[in-house]
Protein backbone atom coordinates (compact mmCIF):
# COMPACT_ATOMS: atom_id res chain seq x y z
CA UNK A 1 0.00 0.00 0.00
CA UNK A 2 2.69 2.61 1.05
CA UNK A 3 4.97 1.30 -2.06
CA UNK A 4 2.40 1.60 -3.93
CA UNK A 5 0.14 4.56 -3.18
CA UNK A 6 1.90 7.22 -0.65
CA UNK A 7 5.73 7.07 -2.75
CA UNK A 8 4.16 8.30 -5.91
CA UNK A 9 1.70 10.73 -4.48
CA UNK A 10 5.25 12.07 -1.67
CA UNK A 11 7.00 11.83 -4.71
CA UNK A 12 4.52 14.23 -6.60
CA UNK A 13 4.58 16.64 -3.97
CA UNK A 14 7.90 17.53 -3.72
CA UNK A 15 7.71 17.80 -7.25
CA UNK A 16 5.46 20.56 -6.81
CA UNK A 17 7.83 23.99 -5.86
CA UNK A 18 9.78 22.97 -8.87
CA UNK A 19 7.00 22.87 -11.05
CA UNK A 20 5.52 25.87 -10.34
CA UNK A 21 8.97 27.37 -10.89
CA UNK A 22 9.21 25.68 -14.31
CA UNK A 23 5.85 26.65 -14.95
CA UNK A 24 6.35 30.59 -14.38
CA UNK A 25 9.89 30.45 -15.80
CA UNK A 26 8.05 28.94 -18.87
CA UNK A 27 4.79 31.77 -18.62
CA UNK A 28 7.85 34.76 -18.50
CA UNK A 29 9.82 33.48 -21.26
CA UNK A 30 6.91 33.29 -23.50
CA UNK A 31 5.63 36.81 -22.95
CA UNK A 32 2.87 35.91 -20.62
CA UNK A 33 3.52 37.73 -17.52
CA UNK A 34 -0.07 38.26 -16.19
CA UNK A 35 -0.33 34.48 -15.25
CA UNK A 36 -0.41 32.85 -11.93
CA UNK A 37 2.47 31.59 -11.97
CA UNK A 38 4.55 34.09 -13.78
CA UNK A 39 2.81 36.37 -11.49
CA UNK A 40 3.84 33.95 -8.20
CA UNK A 41 7.62 35.07 -8.97
CA UNK A 42 6.86 38.61 -8.65
CA UNK A 43 9.11 41.52 -9.63
CA UNK A 44 12.19 40.16 -9.08
CA UNK A 45 12.07 36.53 -10.21
CA UNK A 46 15.54 35.48 -10.27
CA UNK A 47 15.61 35.77 -6.10
CA UNK A 48 12.42 34.17 -6.13
CA UNK A 49 13.61 31.65 -7.72
CA UNK A 50 16.90 31.60 -5.85
CA UNK A 51 14.98 31.52 -2.30
CA UNK A 52 12.23 29.05 -3.32
CA UNK A 53 14.79 26.48 -4.36
CA UNK A 54 16.92 26.87 -1.16
CA UNK A 55 14.20 26.85 1.47
CA UNK A 56 12.70 23.89 -0.27
CA UNK A 57 16.20 21.89 -0.11
CA UNK A 58 16.62 23.27 3.28
CA UNK A 59 12.82 22.02 4.14
CA UNK A 60 13.33 18.59 2.60
CA UNK A 61 17.11 18.35 4.22
CA UNK A 62 15.40 18.54 7.88
CA UNK A 63 12.37 16.34 6.70
CA UNK A 64 14.46 13.70 5.98
CA UNK A 65 16.06 13.78 9.47
CA UNK A 66 12.88 14.05 10.66
CA UNK A 67 12.07 10.06 9.64
CA UNK A 68 13.91 8.01 12.40
CA UNK A 69 12.91 10.66 14.96
CA UNK A 70 9.03 10.26 13.81
CA UNK A 71 9.46 6.49 13.16
CA UNK A 72 10.40 5.85 16.87
CA UNK A 73 8.01 8.43 17.97
CA UNK A 74 4.79 7.74 16.18
CA UNK A 75 6.11 4.01 15.72
CA UNK A 76 5.10 3.83 12.36
CA UNK A 77 8.57 2.11 10.84
CA UNK A 78 6.92 2.22 7.41
CA UNK A 79 8.03 5.36 7.34
CA UNK A 80 12.14 4.41 6.31
CA UNK A 81 10.70 3.65 3.17
CA UNK A 82 10.20 7.84 2.35
CA UNK A 83 13.75 8.45 3.90
CA UNK A 84 15.93 8.13 0.31
CA UNK A 85 13.67 9.80 -1.80
CA UNK A 86 13.02 13.01 0.94
CA UNK A 87 16.93 12.99 0.97
CA UNK A 88 17.50 12.70 -2.85
CA UNK A 89 15.15 15.86 -3.11
CA UNK A 90 16.74 17.70 -0.86
CA UNK A 91 19.69 17.26 -2.72
CA UNK A 92 18.12 17.83 -6.45
CA UNK A 93 16.77 21.04 -4.81
CA UNK A 94 20.09 22.19 -3.37
CA UNK A 95 21.81 21.32 -6.32
CA UNK A 96 19.47 23.27 -8.50
CA UNK A 97 19.61 26.26 -5.85
CA UNK A 98 23.43 26.23 -6.39
CA UNK A 99 23.75 26.15 -10.10
CA UNK A 100 20.55 28.78 -10.02
CA UNK A 101 23.37 30.90 -8.25
CA UNK A 102 26.14 29.78 -10.65
CA UNK A 103 24.36 29.74 -14.23
CA UNK A 104 22.03 32.42 -13.93
CA UNK A 105 22.78 34.33 -10.32
CA UNK A 106 26.69 35.39 -10.88
CA UNK A 107 26.29 34.18 -15.09
CA UNK A 108 29.01 32.42 -15.48
CA UNK A 109 31.05 34.91 -13.47
CA UNK A 110 33.78 32.52 -12.21
CA UNK A 111 35.79 35.32 -10.95
CA UNK A 112 32.98 37.17 -8.53
CA UNK A 113 31.64 33.02 -7.57
CA UNK A 114 35.18 32.40 -6.51
CA UNK A 115 35.72 35.74 -4.80
CA UNK A 116 32.07 34.76 -2.98
CA UNK A 117 33.13 31.60 -1.73
CA UNK A 118 35.92 32.14 -0.04
CA UNK A 119 35.22 36.23 0.68
CA UNK A 120 31.46 35.89 1.97
CA UNK A 121 31.08 33.15 4.79
CA UNK A 122 27.29 32.68 3.94
CA UNK A 123 28.81 31.35 0.92
CA UNK A 124 31.32 29.36 2.25
CA UNK A 125 28.96 27.65 4.43
CA UNK A 126 26.23 27.25 1.54
CA UNK A 127 28.90 25.92 -0.69
CA UNK A 128 30.19 23.20 2.10
CA UNK A 129 26.96 21.98 2.73
CA UNK A 130 26.52 21.60 -1.12
CA UNK A 131 29.52 19.32 -1.59
CA UNK A 132 29.12 17.46 1.55
CA UNK A 133 25.77 16.28 0.22
CA UNK A 134 27.43 14.79 -3.15
CA UNK A 135 28.91 11.89 -1.95
CA UNK A 136 25.49 11.04 0.05
CA UNK A 137 23.51 11.17 -2.97
CA UNK A 138 26.25 9.16 -5.27
CA UNK A 139 26.02 6.60 -2.49
CA UNK A 140 22.48 6.55 -2.16
CA UNK A 141 21.91 3.18 -3.86
CA UNK A 142 21.32 -0.79 -2.52
CA UNK A 143 24.84 -1.29 -4.06
CA UNK A 144 26.81 1.56 -3.09
CA UNK A 145 25.47 0.53 0.43
CA UNK A 146 25.93 -2.84 0.61
CA UNK A 147 29.54 -2.14 -1.06
CA UNK A 148 30.37 0.26 1.47
CA UNK A 149 28.92 -1.68 4.64
CA UNK A 150 29.56 0.12 8.15
CA UNK A 151 31.30 3.03 6.08
CA UNK A 152 28.01 4.17 4.27
CA UNK A 153 26.70 4.89 7.63
CA UNK A 154 29.88 6.42 8.82
CA UNK A 155 29.71 8.45 5.51
CA UNK A 156 26.17 9.84 6.32
CA UNK A 157 26.54 11.01 9.37
CA UNK A 158 28.12 14.09 6.56
CA UNK A 159 24.29 14.85 6.58
CA UNK A 160 24.61 16.64 10.01
CA UNK A 161 27.06 18.72 9.06
CA UNK A 162 25.32 19.93 6.18
CA UNK A 163 22.18 20.48 7.99
CA UNK A 164 23.50 23.41 10.52
CA UNK A 165 25.60 24.27 7.65
CA UNK A 166 22.63 24.59 5.90
CA UNK A 167 21.02 26.68 8.69
CA UNK A 168 23.93 28.99 9.10
CA UNK A 169 23.98 29.82 5.24
CA UNK A 170 20.03 30.50 5.72
CA UNK A 171 20.80 32.43 9.19
CA UNK A 172 23.87 34.80 7.68
CA UNK A 173 22.09 35.80 4.36
CA UNK A 174 19.10 37.22 5.92
CA UNK A 175 19.65 41.26 6.54
CA UNK A 176 17.95 41.98 9.88
CA UNK A 177 15.14 39.51 10.49
CA UNK A 178 16.10 36.35 12.09
CA UNK A 179 13.05 34.75 12.86
CA UNK A 180 12.69 32.68 9.98
CA UNK A 181 15.80 31.07 9.94
CA UNK A 182 15.95 30.63 13.51
CA UNK A 183 12.80 28.59 12.86
CA UNK A 184 15.03 26.63 10.62
CA UNK A 185 17.66 26.03 13.10
CA UNK A 186 15.69 25.08 15.99
CA UNK A 187 14.06 22.64 13.98
CA UNK A 188 17.13 20.76 13.17
CA UNK A 189 18.82 21.90 16.89
CA UNK A 190 15.23 19.12 17.99
CA UNK A 191 16.44 16.65 15.32
CA UNK A 192 20.57 16.78 16.07
CA UNK A 193 18.90 17.05 20.14
CA UNK A 194 16.77 13.63 20.03
CA UNK A 195 19.46 11.88 18.45
CA UNK A 196 22.23 12.56 20.84
CA UNK A 197 19.60 11.75 23.80
CA UNK A 198 19.28 8.36 21.83
CA UNK A 199 22.68 7.48 21.73
CA UNK A 200 23.02 8.84 25.74
CA UNK A 201 20.60 6.67 26.59
CA UNK A 202 21.63 3.75 24.84
CA UNK A 203 25.02 3.51 25.91
CA UNK A 204 23.46 3.81 29.52
CA UNK A 205 21.41 0.44 28.65
CA UNK A 206 24.29 -0.91 27.35
CA UNK A 207 26.37 -0.33 30.54
CA UNK A 208 23.94 -1.65 32.55
CA UNK A 209 23.47 -4.64 30.29
CA UNK A 210 26.90 -5.47 30.71
CA UNK A 211 26.63 -5.43 34.52
CA UNK A 212 24.34 -8.30 34.48
CA UNK A 213 26.35 -11.48 34.85
CA UNK A 214 26.29 -13.35 31.80
CA UNK A 215 24.14 -16.58 33.38
CA UNK A 216 20.95 -14.39 33.93
CA UNK A 217 21.23 -12.06 30.66
CA UNK A 218 18.44 -13.11 28.33
CA UNK A 219 19.57 -14.38 25.38
CA UNK A 220 20.10 -12.20 22.48
CA UNK A 221 17.48 -11.93 20.00
CA UNK A 222 17.97 -13.92 16.73
CA UNK A 223 18.99 -12.39 13.41
CA UNK A 224 15.79 -11.12 11.77
CA UNK A 225 15.63 -11.82 7.67
CA UNK A 226 16.21 -8.22 5.96
CA UNK A 227 12.92 -8.25 4.97
CA UNK A 228 11.84 -7.79 9.41
CA UNK A 229 13.94 -4.84 8.92
CA UNK A 230 14.58 -3.42 5.52
CA UNK A 231 15.15 -0.22 6.78
CA UNK A 232 18.73 -0.75 7.48
CA UNK A 233 19.39 -2.07 4.37
CA UNK A 234 17.28 0.72 2.85
CA UNK A 235 19.56 3.34 0.82
CA UNK A 236 19.40 7.02 2.02
CA UNK A 237 21.36 10.28 1.94
CA UNK A 238 20.50 10.63 5.42
CA UNK A 239 22.40 8.67 8.35
CA UNK A 240 20.89 5.61 9.10
CA UNK A 241 17.42 4.14 10.51
CA UNK A 242 18.32 3.78 13.92
CA UNK A 243 15.32 2.21 16.31
CA UNK A 244 16.95 -0.06 18.98
CA UNK A 245 15.50 -3.09 17.28
CA UNK A 246 17.14 -2.75 13.70
CA UNK A 247 19.77 -1.76 15.82
CA UNK A 248 19.99 -5.25 17.25
CA UNK A 249 19.06 -7.23 13.97
CA UNK A 250 21.76 -5.68 12.15
CA UNK A 251 24.22 -6.55 15.06
CA UNK A 252 22.92 -9.87 15.97
CA UNK A 253 21.87 -8.56 19.11
CA UNK A 254 25.61 -8.02 20.40
CA UNK A 255 25.29 -4.34 21.43
CA UNK A 256 23.31 -1.20 20.68
CA UNK A 257 25.35 0.69 17.98
CA UNK A 258 25.34 4.09 19.31
CA UNK A 259 25.48 5.08 15.06
CA UNK A 260 22.38 3.96 14.60
CA UNK A 261 20.81 7.65 14.51
CA UNK B 1 -19.77 61.71 7.07
CA UNK B 2 -16.22 61.87 5.44
CA UNK B 3 -15.44 59.44 3.51
CA UNK B 4 -11.22 58.49 2.92
CA UNK B 5 -10.64 57.53 -0.65
CA UNK B 6 -8.43 54.36 -1.16
CA UNK B 7 -7.43 55.53 -4.42
CA UNK B 8 -4.34 57.70 -4.92
CA UNK B 9 -5.49 60.91 -5.84
CA UNK B 10 -3.69 62.82 -8.85
CA UNK B 11 -1.49 65.73 -8.44
CA UNK B 12 -0.73 68.49 -10.65
CA UNK B 13 3.22 68.90 -11.48
CA UNK B 14 5.67 69.44 -13.94
CA UNK B 15 8.01 67.18 -15.61
CA UNK B 16 11.76 68.49 -14.96
CA UNK B 17 13.44 66.89 -18.06
CA UNK B 18 17.21 68.22 -16.50
CA UNK B 19 17.04 65.83 -13.36
CA UNK B 20 15.22 63.09 -15.46
CA UNK B 21 16.49 60.10 -16.92
CA UNK B 22 15.02 58.80 -20.48
CA UNK B 23 15.64 55.81 -19.46
CA UNK B 24 12.19 53.36 -19.29
CA UNK B 25 10.26 53.67 -15.98
CA UNK B 26 9.67 50.78 -14.34
CA UNK B 27 5.66 49.68 -14.34
CA UNK B 28 2.92 51.04 -11.53
CA UNK B 29 2.43 46.94 -10.08
CA UNK B 30 6.44 46.74 -10.15
CA UNK B 31 7.08 50.22 -7.97
CA UNK B 32 3.92 49.75 -6.08
CA UNK B 33 4.33 45.52 -5.34
CA UNK B 34 7.90 45.15 -4.94
CA UNK B 35 8.92 46.89 -2.15
CA UNK B 36 11.56 47.31 1.36
CA UNK B 37 9.84 48.81 4.41
CA UNK B 38 10.28 46.78 7.30
CA UNK B 39 7.48 48.73 8.47
CA UNK B 40 5.61 46.42 7.34
CA UNK B 41 6.76 43.39 7.11
CA UNK B 42 10.36 42.23 5.62
CA UNK B 43 8.95 40.35 3.03
CA UNK B 44 9.07 42.39 -0.37
CA UNK B 45 4.76 41.44 -0.92
CA UNK B 46 4.23 42.75 2.97
CA UNK B 47 4.38 46.62 2.48
CA UNK B 48 1.96 46.13 -0.24
CA UNK B 49 -0.53 43.75 1.80
CA UNK B 50 0.05 45.65 5.00
CA UNK B 51 0.38 49.07 4.56
CA UNK B 52 -3.36 49.54 4.25
CA UNK B 53 -3.68 50.12 7.80
CA UNK B 54 -1.58 53.68 7.75
CA UNK B 55 -3.54 56.35 8.10
CA UNK B 56 -1.43 59.17 6.34
CA UNK B 57 -4.22 62.20 7.00
CA UNK B 58 -3.99 64.01 9.46
CA UNK B 59 -0.44 63.88 9.28
CA UNK B 60 2.36 66.17 11.44
CA UNK B 61 5.82 66.73 10.82
CA UNK B 62 7.75 67.73 13.79
CA UNK B 63 10.74 70.37 12.19
CA UNK B 64 13.40 71.29 15.44
CA UNK B 65 16.83 71.85 16.44
CA UNK B 66 19.52 73.89 14.97
CA UNK B 67 16.90 75.85 12.98
CA UNK B 68 15.47 79.47 13.08
CA UNK B 69 12.22 78.36 12.77
CA UNK B 70 11.06 74.88 14.17
CA UNK B 71 7.54 73.78 15.00
CA UNK B 72 4.83 71.21 14.74
CA UNK B 73 3.01 71.20 11.52
CA UNK B 74 0.22 69.83 9.59
CA UNK B 75 1.45 68.30 6.13
CA UNK B 76 -0.35 70.85 4.33
CA UNK B 77 1.05 73.58 6.07
CA UNK B 78 4.62 71.86 5.32
CA UNK B 79 3.81 71.38 1.09
CA UNK B 80 1.79 74.58 0.75
CA UNK B 81 4.69 76.90 -0.41
CA UNK B 82 6.63 74.16 -3.01
CA UNK B 83 5.18 73.52 -6.42
CA UNK B 84 5.10 70.32 -7.46
CA UNK B 85 7.39 68.18 -10.03
CA UNK B 86 8.27 64.75 -11.87
CA UNK B 87 11.59 63.85 -11.26
CA UNK B 88 12.10 59.91 -13.21
CA UNK B 89 15.08 58.75 -11.39
CA UNK B 90 17.03 55.75 -10.85
CA UNK B 91 16.82 53.99 -7.55
CA UNK B 92 19.23 51.04 -6.42
CA UNK B 93 18.51 49.07 -3.70
CA UNK B 94 21.84 47.62 -1.51
CA UNK B 95 20.94 44.71 -2.63
CA UNK B 96 21.80 45.02 -5.91
CA UNK B 97 18.19 45.32 -7.36
CA UNK B 98 17.30 48.70 -9.49
CA UNK B 99 14.43 50.49 -10.65
CA UNK B 100 13.21 53.86 -12.52
CA UNK B 101 10.71 55.38 -10.75
CA UNK B 102 8.52 58.67 -12.06
CA UNK B 103 8.89 60.52 -8.63
CA UNK B 104 6.26 64.00 -7.63
CA UNK B 105 7.98 66.21 -5.57
CA UNK B 106 10.35 68.92 -4.87
CA UNK B 107 13.78 69.85 -3.58
CA UNK B 108 14.61 69.09 -0.18
CA UNK B 109 16.67 71.82 -0.58
CA UNK B 110 13.70 74.62 -0.35
CA UNK B 111 11.86 72.93 2.18
CA UNK B 112 15.24 73.07 4.23
CA UNK B 113 15.82 77.15 4.01
CA UNK B 114 12.68 77.65 4.76
CA UNK B 115 13.08 76.55 8.42
CA UNK B 116 16.83 78.71 8.62
CA UNK B 117 19.25 75.90 9.55
CA UNK B 118 21.73 77.33 12.38
CA UNK B 119 24.97 77.83 11.62
CA UNK B 120 25.77 75.05 14.25
CA UNK B 121 23.55 72.46 12.04
CA UNK B 122 26.05 70.20 10.28
CA UNK B 123 23.28 67.20 9.05
CA UNK B 124 19.49 66.55 8.92
CA UNK B 125 18.21 64.13 10.77
CA UNK B 126 14.71 62.16 9.69
CA UNK B 127 12.45 59.97 11.76
CA UNK B 128 9.78 57.52 9.95
CA UNK B 129 6.76 57.16 12.30
CA UNK B 130 6.45 54.90 15.12
CA UNK B 131 3.41 52.95 15.92
CA UNK B 132 2.82 49.23 15.94
CA UNK B 133 -0.38 49.66 15.60
CA UNK B 134 -0.58 50.85 11.90
CA UNK B 135 2.77 48.93 11.46
CA UNK B 136 2.57 46.08 12.73
CA UNK B 137 6.47 45.35 11.13
CA UNK B 138 7.44 47.41 14.20
CA UNK B 139 6.01 44.71 17.12
CA UNK B 140 9.45 42.76 15.87
CA UNK B 141 12.43 44.10 17.07
CA UNK B 142 14.50 43.40 13.37
CA UNK B 143 15.54 47.02 13.72
CA UNK B 144 15.40 49.50 16.49
CA UNK B 145 12.41 51.77 16.02
CA UNK B 146 11.37 54.28 15.17
CA UNK B 147 13.48 54.44 11.50
CA UNK B 148 16.09 56.95 11.58
CA UNK B 149 18.27 58.13 8.41
CA UNK B 150 20.44 61.28 8.07
CA UNK B 151 21.99 63.43 5.35
CA UNK B 152 24.99 66.19 5.80
CA UNK B 153 23.83 69.46 5.01
CA UNK B 154 25.56 70.20 2.09
CA UNK B 155 24.14 66.59 0.56
CA UNK B 156 20.61 68.01 1.72
CA UNK B 157 21.17 70.80 -0.45
CA UNK B 158 21.95 69.36 -3.66
CA UNK B 159 19.64 69.86 -6.08
CA UNK B 160 18.93 66.43 -6.74
CA UNK B 161 17.56 65.12 -3.05
CA UNK B 162 13.83 65.68 -3.14
CA UNK B 163 10.72 65.22 -0.96
CA UNK B 164 8.47 62.71 -2.77
CA UNK B 165 4.63 62.76 -2.41
CA UNK B 166 3.96 61.03 -5.31
CA UNK B 167 4.73 58.80 -8.02
CA UNK B 168 3.39 57.92 -11.90
CA UNK B 169 1.44 61.66 -11.16
CA UNK B 170 -0.36 60.41 -7.92
CA UNK B 171 -0.37 60.39 -4.71
CA UNK B 172 2.26 57.64 -2.74
CA UNK B 173 0.88 54.53 -1.92
CA UNK B 174 1.65 53.71 1.22
CA UNK B 175 4.01 51.29 0.45
CA UNK B 176 5.86 53.90 -1.16
CA UNK B 177 6.38 55.53 1.82
CA UNK B 178 2.94 58.15 1.95
CA UNK B 179 2.55 60.57 3.02
CA UNK B 180 6.09 62.26 2.22
CA UNK B 181 9.55 60.44 2.10
CA UNK B 182 13.27 61.14 1.14
CA UNK B 183 14.64 60.14 -2.58
CA UNK B 184 17.96 60.43 -2.87
CA UNK B 185 19.00 58.65 -5.92
CA UNK B 186 22.59 58.46 -5.59
CA UNK B 187 22.50 56.57 -2.48
CA UNK B 188 21.21 53.03 -1.89
CA UNK B 189 17.56 52.61 -0.99
CA UNK B 190 17.88 52.37 2.54
CA UNK B 191 18.69 55.89 2.33
CA UNK B 192 15.53 57.63 1.07
CA UNK B 193 13.07 57.23 4.50
CA UNK B 194 9.47 56.95 4.18
CA UNK B 195 6.73 58.38 6.36
CA UNK B 196 8.49 61.05 7.68
CA UNK B 197 7.60 62.48 11.08
CA UNK B 198 10.25 64.51 12.05
CA UNK B 199 12.72 66.73 10.54
CA UNK B 200 15.50 67.37 12.74
CA UNK B 201 18.65 69.55 11.90
CA UNK B 202 21.85 68.41 14.04
CA UNK B 203 25.23 69.19 14.66
CA UNK B 204 26.50 65.58 15.46
CA UNK B 205 26.23 63.07 12.77
CA UNK B 206 22.50 61.14 13.16
CA UNK B 207 22.97 57.82 14.45
CA UNK B 208 20.93 56.02 11.38
CA UNK B 209 19.28 52.66 11.49
CA UNK B 210 21.10 50.42 9.10
CA UNK B 211 24.50 51.70 10.53
CA UNK B 212 23.28 51.14 13.85
CA UNK B 213 21.86 47.53 13.16
CA UNK B 214 25.14 45.99 11.60
CA UNK B 215 27.93 49.33 11.24
CA UNK B 216 30.07 46.34 8.95
CA UNK B 217 27.84 46.69 6.36
CA UNK B 218 26.17 49.93 6.23
CA UNK B 219 27.54 53.19 6.45
CA UNK B 220 26.18 56.91 7.14
CA UNK B 221 26.63 57.75 3.16
CA UNK B 222 25.82 54.65 1.49
CA UNK B 223 26.77 56.73 -1.47
CA UNK B 224 26.08 54.00 -4.79
CA UNK B 225 29.65 52.42 -5.21
CA UNK B 226 30.52 49.38 -7.59
CA UNK B 227 34.01 49.19 -6.29
CA UNK B 228 32.59 48.84 -2.31
CA UNK B 229 31.07 45.26 -1.74
CA UNK B 230 28.69 45.08 0.71
CA UNK B 231 30.59 42.54 2.97
CA UNK B 232 27.68 39.72 1.97
CA UNK B 233 27.70 40.30 -2.08
CA UNK B 234 29.05 42.54 -4.74
CA UNK B 235 27.89 45.56 -5.65
CA UNK B 236 29.72 45.69 -9.01
CA UNK B 237 26.59 44.73 -11.26
CA UNK B 238 22.59 45.21 -10.20
CA UNK B 239 19.51 43.17 -11.73
CA UNK B 240 17.10 46.05 -13.36
CA UNK B 241 13.15 45.00 -12.16
CA UNK B 242 11.27 44.23 -15.13
CA UNK B 243 14.11 43.86 -17.33
CA UNK B 244 13.15 42.26 -20.82
CA UNK B 245 15.17 39.39 -20.53
CA UNK B 246 14.82 38.75 -16.57
CA UNK B 247 18.35 37.19 -16.22
CA UNK B 248 20.47 39.95 -17.07
CA UNK B 249 22.57 41.97 -15.09
CA UNK B 250 24.13 45.43 -15.93
CA UNK B 251 27.24 47.31 -14.35
CA UNK B 252 26.53 49.57 -11.59
CA UNK B 253 27.12 53.72 -11.78
CA UNK B 254 29.65 54.91 -9.40
CA UNK B 255 26.86 57.66 -7.46
CA UNK B 256 23.97 55.63 -9.56
CA UNK B 257 25.20 57.40 -12.57
CA UNK B 258 24.81 61.05 -11.02
CA UNK B 259 28.37 61.16 -10.44
CA UNK B 260 28.61 64.45 -12.54
CA UNK B 261 26.32 66.04 -10.20
CA UNK B 262 27.60 64.57 -7.01
CA UNK B 263 31.01 63.52 -6.74
CA UNK B 264 31.77 67.02 -5.96
CA UNK B 265 30.38 66.35 -2.19
CA UNK B 266 32.77 64.14 -1.35
CA UNK B 267 36.16 65.16 -2.99
CA UNK B 268 39.14 64.26 -0.52
CA UNK B 269 36.56 61.50 1.50
CA UNK B 270 38.19 58.07 1.72
CA UNK B 271 34.91 56.45 0.15
CA UNK B 272 36.21 53.21 1.06
CA UNK B 273 36.51 53.86 4.73
CA UNK B 274 33.29 56.12 4.42
CA UNK B 275 31.34 53.55 2.53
Amino acid sequence: MVRRYAKPVVFLLCLLPAAWLVAGIIALQSGDATSVAARALGANPVEKIQDTLGIWGLRLLLATLSVTPLRVLLGWPKLYLFRRMLGLFAFFYIAMHFLWYLFVDQAFDWVTLAADVVKRPYVTAGFTAFVLLVPLAATSTARAMRRLGRRWQRLHWLVYAAAVLGCVHFWWQVKADIREPALYAGIAALLLGWRVVQTQLRRRALRVASAIPASIRSPPPTVRSSTDSPSSHQPSIAASTGSPTDATATNSGSRWRSDQL
Amino acid sequence: MLTVSLVPRPLAFQRNARYSTPEKANSWAEVTGYNNFYEFGTGKEDPAQHAGRLRTRPWTVVVDDECAAPGRFALEDILKPHPLEERIYRLRCVEAWSMVIPWIGFALADLIRRFEPTSRAKYVEFTTLHDPKQMPGQRHDVLDWPYVEGLRLDEALHPLAILAIGLYGKELPNQNGAPLRLVVPWKYGFKSIKSIVRIRFTEAMPRTSWALSAPREYGFFANVNPEVDHPRWSQKTERRIGSSNFLARQPTLPFNGYGDEVAGLYRGMNLARHF
